[in-house]
């Protein structure tokens, strides 16, 4: 941190070489201060994770061992299928919101409704215990499977986070196609395009980028609400980990585990989410000239 | 009802009404092929509004419009009409190129993608041949060397013959132009008139709502005057803008002139 970064320019300040007197640049006193007190706490954090009881040999044993590298691969796998299934459902109840037909527009609203009102854990819950309603699921006299069979922790899990994030991802979408101006829609009419072609080809494409940085950002929650998935025994990367402290005791070391993973794939994400914003400003990066 | 091969644009009785606004009272226009219309009027007296109806962005309440002997938004089938959907509007749009008063260039597009869309999107056309079309109508309005420039990196007047380009890419029969140097710089105004001057000089049948008088005058081959959703006057650039007979034309024209 440098102090003479907000000392006047000495040869250029009028005052200075009118008076010929010295200046003394000002201190910051405060910011010394800062650092000293956060670097002492740094150390203190340091120094009790150091001597607390934790094994960090049987953290990097398990770091990579099988079950856990499995439970990442089904956390990520879920994570993006679920994202999927938001994304598409969220692009077609957004636009259903904004149809002009009273029916769509009531059934949207309603979707949303009910899935933003009611918790995660619970929509879960309610999906895996499925076959408690519903024994059989199908179309009568044509075809007919037990729930038990198709309701698997894996389809659970990804009707109850895909359904759930689609509400959301609804109304960022809904917020994005309202950003973009009513007069590329009408120059667009002008071009003869039909409504759908508009929608696809002029309107999403220039929502995106009010719609990526939100969704980005729930990709992210997403990694990590797929733990929830844990209570209805899909084996993801902290069910996993659970799993194995319930045999060997070792709670805190696969916890953090399990941290390490979710850290690792959150970072590369937002690594990811910064080259797609790159990618959906073009045309707005640059200045006017 | 017949149409004289001249008549391009025929409107009778069109009406638009906003809540309890009456934006156009009962509007008849007619537009011969070949002809350069230019309407003048102050703001809120409907001129807008009358193109955004011809181009069917706005449905009129009443009245009929007949473009090239299409009737607009409705299939005639003996005494009967009945309403278009989305699609067939959008072809029928496909008549009439049109230009905004705010560019409205699709942003994330470049020069060049902005005037190849139309082509490619909506007339399915091959896209190595749109864009040799594309880059000859770039060099047509000057613009050559912006060809992949994105509308933020271009001047408002650069935006706007970018968009007279892209109207011309689907070879319309009839150009409207809404306003189309009202959102520019003083010293910008004079490029986009140039590009319109040569387009009514090749014979391009206009409807032009402007407040230039002097391009009016120049280029016309008629003005009308709209005012509170009427056409109250109109003739030819010498009538109407040397010897207006109606007296809130008088007014109007020394305003804009003062």
């Amino acid at each position: 941190m440098s102090t003479d970064r907000a000392a006047p320019d000495r040869t250029g300040d009028p005052a200075a070489t009118s008076t010929g007197l010295r200046i003394v640049p000002r201190r910051h006193f405060g910011r010394w201060l800062a650092t000293a007190l956060i670097l002492l706490a740094l150390a203190g954090i340091i120094r009790a994770f150091a001597v607390g009881q934790i094994e960090w040999s049987i953290v990097a044993q398990f770091l990579t061992a099988r079950s856990i590298m499995n439970g990442l691969l089904n956390t990520i796998v879920m994570a993006v299928v679920a994202m999927a299934l938001g994304i598409g459902l969220g692009v077609l109840f957004a636009v259903m919101v904004m149809s002009s037909n009273p029916v769509l527009r009531a059934s949207a609203n309603g979707y949303i409704w009910f899935f933003r009102g009611t918790p995660l854990i619970l929509q879960l819950l309610l999906w895996f215990n499925l076959a408690l309603v519903f024994p059989t699921l199908g179309i009568p006299g044509l075809f007919e499977f037990r729930t038990v069979d198709v309701i698997t922790p894996f389809m659970a899990t990804l009707l109850g986070l895909g359904i759930n994030q689609g509400a959301y991802t609804a109304e960022v979408v809904r917020a994005g196609i309202l950003s973009v101006d009513q007069g590329q829609t009408e120059a667009a009419q002008a071009i003869g395009m039909a409504r759908p072609t508009i929608l696809r080809r002029i309107v999403l494409p220039q929502a995106m980028r009010v719609i990526i940085p939100p969704v980005g950002n729930e990709f992210i929650s997403m990694v990590k609400l797929t733990s929830l998935a844990s209570v209805i025994q899909f084996s993801e990367i902290l069910r996993n980990a659970q799993t194995i402290y319930f045999a060997n005791g070792r709670v805190i070391e696969l916890l953090i585990v399990a941290a390490i993973w979710y850290i690792i794939v959150v970072s590369i994400l937002s690594i990811g989410q910064f080259f797609l914003e790159l990618r959906f400003s073009r045309g707005y990066a640059t200045g006017r000239r | 009802m017949s149409n004289s091969p001249s008549s391009l644009v025929k409107g009778r009785g069109i009406t638009k009404i906003f809540g309890a606004h009456r934006a156009l009272d009962s509007v008849d226009l007619d537009v011969s092929r070949g002809e350069v219309l230019c309407i003048i009027g102050p703001s809120g007296s409907g001129k807008s509004t009358l193109l955004r109806c011809l181009n069917q962005i706005e449905k009129p309440n009443s009245g009929m419009i007949r473009i090239d002997g299409d009737l607009a938004g409705y299939r005639q089938k003996g005494e009967v009409l009945f309403e278009l959907d989305d699609r067939a509007i959008a072809r029928q749009r496909l008549a009439c190129g049109m230009v905004f008063q705010r560019f409205n260039l699709f942003h994330h597009m470049t020069a060049l993608q902005n005037i190849m869309e139309g082509p490619v999107t909506v007339l399915r056309r091959r896209k190595e041949e749109v864009r040799k079309g594309a880059l000859k109508l770039l060099d047509r309005v000057g613009l050559s060397e912006k060809a992949g420039a994105y509308p933020a990196q271009l001047s408002g007047g650069q935006q706007q013959r970018v968009a007279i380009a892209r109207a011309l890419a689907m070879q319309p029969k009839l150009m409207l132009f809404d306003e189309p140097t009202s959102a520019l710089d003083p010293e910008l105004v004079g490029e986009v008139l140039n590009v319109m001057r040569d387009l009514a000089a090749i014979g391009m049948t206009m409807i032009v709502v402007t407040h230039e008088l002097g391009f009016a005058r120049e280029v016309a081959d008629r003005v009308i005057f709209m005012d509170a959703g009427r056409i109250v006057e109109t003739g030819t650039p010498e009538e109407l803008l040397s010897r207006p007979s109606e007296q809130r034309t008088k007014d109007f024209i020394a305003a804009v002139l003062s």
